[in-house]
């Protein structure tokens, strides 16, 4: 037997979290438990990088997978990762340092708890990435709502304890029906294994209300349109890094779930399906971007503009073409590293200043040029302008979009333009004209954790933008393999029909 | 006499519950030592049920009397939770002056009581058990005397209790009357063709059994008898008399009435239904723990008892698993109840608990896992016991039932969040002593550490309950 490499990555946070648990917490400035977090965090990020490196990317199989006994009888606990959830688990393991870096100047009370909480964290985002077996999933992806709690609630700002609980009960909701799915899935086919699940496919009679039940959970969590209200009260009110990690990481669960069990498991349902996908991620990409231009609150336009992301998201998902998919799973680690960086950027300007609202900025430009500088490659990354990974997500969803519906390409579209108008507008209000408000002079530039940590997502957004050739290989095979497994099932049901 | 040792631990019981009381006539000041004597008994008694468990099924006194797989494991875990129930209430009742010589006698009559109706074959039996129980738990509810709430609620307990065993009394005579016996196995064998008789049995039984559940409709005691009581009986009320009950209605539903489960299906699943909603919604507005607990006590139930309406090995088997791990949780909370102490005072509003995070880290921490245990969420402990009562519900193809199930958690976790929110994000209150009870804090030790790594090997329990099959 292999050395247990997922399981490693998967428990590594937690052991440093029980570390942390046992440093002082009451000597100098917390240091001693941020940098075990530091090391714990980045020791996960070296051995993501080198389990990218092993992993073969030519092959759409599950790779390293463990396959134990866990609850007898019923249940294992499988994990195992291919070309698509590599992606996710490195993007998890990179923020989660720059996360902790940057803990440094929001949070002021209870740090050793903050830290543990996003190690915790940690622990359940890459279990998400990495399940094969559906209750596992479910467990890892509902867990992860406890630590997401205590952030928003404890370190949040005014509204956290609404906003905590509306994040809360609006994704319980959304999950428990998929519960009950999971649990019928296995009365009818007999396991919740997800590989043998690809293989027994699951009877057509059931699929439609299967594939609603996974919706409604993968639909909260994205968000969709109308149940994505949620996220821009949890964005405002969680902190710096709860926002982060949030934006980052979390709605890309929902994305992920998307590919991997509604194509995968439920494809002629999610055929069935497409036109209300459709429609929700059109009226996501418009409505949001429209409101996202009218915001005041600097982090709720990025929130709403995250939504209107996910929505590009979900349509080039359900494109079902090659492109389409790639082009979803590239915005989804675009928009992980984009978002990440806007709030970051946000935060350094609300913890100079305390207040996120837009018309009390203006003119930062002059006073402080470095964070100009790495604020509008963030802002050109969100808005997709060639050169930066935001580019190739956009442009290749559209791609698939115009190969199966010319129309419902040319509304994305206009979302394109929208999202420029937003982004271009804010970083206008921001940065450029004249500054009216007199206390900004005092503010400083960016300290050198601030750099080390804008820097480092200004890194990969420029470069994938410029080579995304790493990433596209290493999704590849698997998406190729996803697709054939979608049009074979479909065509299999079309012969059975007739 | 060869039989003798099937009945030991019965036998072994009252002696010492006699033993006791002589004790404390003749000798004076003898409460501690009576106390400390029970708790003693208590795990002797547990030595022996756990010695019995390795025999096979067995009918004692001419049928009316069962040992098998499913009495020897409720009374485990029920004499198991009496041995928790009295470490952890040990301080309290000495703080507020209940520590009598009779306090433990009657908790030990009330567990006599327990075991025998969890091993009755028999209607007579079986009451005598619930009768036994019962009286023991009037004088308990309302054993605080100088204090109104506790008298209420002693008396409130007893006069619906009277009158739901009076039901039970009359669905039992109903029952004997149509099928000509009150042994269960020959009920069952008698009862084969439908008759209005025995269909009116089986609901008056019901009745009086889900009153003892507190099973919506039949819940009305239970906020005012937990609030009122002393805060170690009301632990006692939350766990053991619904181990008892909940047993009883396995061996009812599927011994006497096995046949019937066409009459009774629908209304257990009414029952549990009626429950999981009332338990969740009422809750909602509580300012009172005890109070809030005995509603979130309806709602376990409700999810206990769907399980038992599946009518499959599976459904009871997740039941039982649904107790044992409920019965962990409440331990754990209560755990967290009696630490709440300051200048001799016990605090029980939800709001005494506000900000208590910051200065009492280990105690909040314990309460964020029994809480979100509680709501269910994983991959905690209580998660996997609505797990597989789902999966049990859910095999039988009764998707409404577990929707609504589901749906009931949602909203369930609000007032669970509700106090995570009170103790982590309000501003701190004055500080609380910290209870240096050894057995209030191995209880709470070992249950949260139960809950917080259940899902390491999560087979455990279900591997011991699965040898209990009813069907």
């Amino acid at each position: 037997m292999n050395f247990p490499i997922l399981s490693s990555l998967i428990l590594l946070p937690t052991i440093g979290a029980f570390f942390i648990l046992f440093t002082k917490s009451t000597s100098g400035k917390y240091q001693s438990s941020k940098y075990v977090a530091l090391f714990i965090s980045l020791a996960n990020f070296l051995l993501s990088l080198y389990l990218w490196y092993v992993f073969d990317k030519n092959s759409a199989d599950f790779q390293f997978v463990e396959n134990r006994e866990w609850l007898s009888g019923f249940i294992n606990y499988k994990v195992g990762i291919d070309g698509i959830s590599i992606l996710f688990i490195i993007l998890t393991t990179f923020i989660t340092p720059i996360c902790i870096i940057s803990v440094n100047a929001t949070i002021t009370n209870r740090l050793k708890d903050f830290l543990i909480a996003i190690l915790i964290m940690e622990t359940f985002m890459i279990g998400v990435f990495c399940s094969l077996d559906l209750v596992v999933f479910y467990l890892f992806f509902e867990a992860g709502l406890i630590p997401m709690f205590l952030i928003i609630g404890i370190w949040g700002g005014e509204r956290r304890v609404y906003s905590a609980f509306k994040f809360f009960l609006y994704t319980l909701l959304g999950s428990v029906l998929m519960l009950v799915a999971i649990i019928a899935i296995y009365w009818i086919t007999g396991t919740t294994d997800v590989e043998k699940l690809y293989e027994l496919g699951i009877q057509v009679e059931y699929q439609n209300l299967l594939w609603l039940a996974f919706f409604s959970s993968f639909a909260v969590k994205t968000p969709m349109w109308p149940v994505h209200t949620w996220l821009p009260d949890a964005h405002v009110e969680a902190p710096t890094v709860g926002s982060v990690l949030l934006a980052a990481i979390l709605l890309k669960m929902a994305g992920y779930g998307f590919i991997r069990f509604s194509l995968g498991l439920f494809p002629i349902a999610s055929e069935n399906f497409t036109m209300l996908v459709y429609i929700l991620s059109l009226i996501a990409i418009i409505y949001t971007s429209l409101v996202a231009l009218m915001q005041e609150d600097m982090k709720k336009l990025i929130a709403y503009s995250s939504v209107a992301h996910m929505g590009f998201v979900t349509l080039g998902i359900f494109t079902m073409t090659q492109q389409g998919i790639e082009g979803s799973i590239f915005q989804m680690i675009s928009h992980g590293l984009v978002s990440a960086a806007l709030f970051l950027s946000v935060g350094v300007v609300y913890e100079r200043h305390n207040t996120r609202l837009i018309n009390k900025y203006g003119g930062l430009v002059s006073i402080m040029p470095r964070y100009a500088i790495v604020f509008m490659v963030f802002t050109l990354g969100a808005l997709g302008l060639p050169g930066t990974t935001g580019f190739i997500g956009e442009f290749l969803i559209l791609m698939g979009a115009f190969e199966k519906n010319i129309l419902v390409a040319m509304i994305a579209s206009l979302g394109v333009i929208l999202g420029a108008a937003y982004m271009l507008w804010l970083f206008k209000r921001v940065v450029f004209g004249k500054i009216n408000n007199q206390e900004l002079k005092s503010m400083k530039d960016l300290k050198t954790f601030e750099i080390i940590t804008l820097s480092a997502l200004v890194i990969p957004i420029l470069f994938f933008g410029f080579y995304p050739e790493p990433l596209m290989n290493s999704i590849e095979a698997s998406v190729e393999n996803t697709l054939n497994m979608y049009n074979f099932d479909l065509i299999n049901n079309l012969a059975s029909k007739d | 006499m060869e039989n003798f040792q099937y009945i030991l631990p019965e036998i072994f019981i009252s002696v010492s519950i006699m033993l006791f009381l002589l004790v404390g006539v003749f000798k004076k000041n003898s409460a501690n030592l009576i106390y400390n004597l029970s708790n003693i008994s208590l795990v002797i008694l547990l030595a022996l049920i756990i010695n019995l468990s390795s025999l096979d099924t067995t009918y004692l006194f001419n049928k009316s009397y069962l040992i098998d797989n499913l009495s020897n494991y409720m009374k485990i875990i029920l004499v198991g939770s009496g041995i928790f129930v009295m470490l952890t209430g040990s301080k309290y009742i000495q703080v507020i002056n209940l520590n009598k010589i009779e306090y433990p006698i009657l908790i030990l009559s009330s567990i006599l009581g327990m075991m025998i109706m969890i091993s009755s074959n028999d209607l007579i039996v079986f009451y005598m058990g619930l009768e036994l129980q019962s009286l023991a738990l009037y004088v308990l509810a309302s054993f605080n005397r100088d204090n109104l709430l506790s008298t209420e609620s002693g008396l409130k307990y007893f006069v619906l209790s009277a009158l739901s065993s009076g039901l039970l009394l009359y669905g039992c005579s109903l029952t004997y009357g149509f099928s000509e016996s009150t042994n269960f196995d020959q009920i069952f064998i008698n009862s084969t063709e439908f008759n209005y008789g025995t269909t009116f049995g089986i609901v008056f039984i019901l009745v009086g059994l889900a009153f003892k559940i507190s099973a919506v409709p039949f819940h009305m005691w239970a906020p005012d008898v937990y609030q009122g009581s002393p805060t170690s009986v009301t632990l006692f009320f939350a766990i053991l008399p619904k181990i008892a009950a909940l047993s009883v209605f396995i061996k009812f539903l599927y011994t006497p009435f096995a046949n019937m489960n066409d009459q009774w299906q629908t209304i257990i699943v009414f029952i549990s239904i009626a429950s999981m909603i009332f338990g969740a919604v009422a809750a909602i507005g509580q300012k009172n723990l005890k109070r809030l607990i005995a509603y979130s006590s309806i709602s376990h139930m409700g999810y206990a008892l769907a399980g038992l309406a599946t009518v499959s090995n599976q459904g009871i088997q997740s039941s039982i698993t649904y107790i044992s791990i409920y019965l962990v949780m409440n331990l754990a909370f209560f755990s967290c109840l009696f630490m709440l102490k300051r200048n001799d005072k016990y605090y029980e509003n939800i709001e005494d608990l506000s900000g208590l995070s910051k200065k009492h880290p280990i105690l909040s921490f314990s309460l964020l896992i029994v809480l979100f245990s509680l709501a269910g969420i994983p991959p905690l402990a209580g998660f996997f016991a609505k797990f597989y009562v789902f999966l049990a519900v859910i095999e039988q193809s009764m998707y409404f039932l577990a929707i609504v199930g589901l749906l009931a958690t949602v909203v369930a976790a609000f007032y669970y969040l509700r106090i995570i929110k009170i103790i982590y994000f309000d501003p701190e209150k004055e500080e609380y002593e910290i209870s240096h009870n050894l057995g209030l804090k191995i209880t709470l030790a070992i249950s949260t550490i139960f809950i917080l790594a259940y899902f390491i090997y999560p087979s455990g329990i279900t591997e011991i309950v699965s040898k209990i099959t009813m069907i």
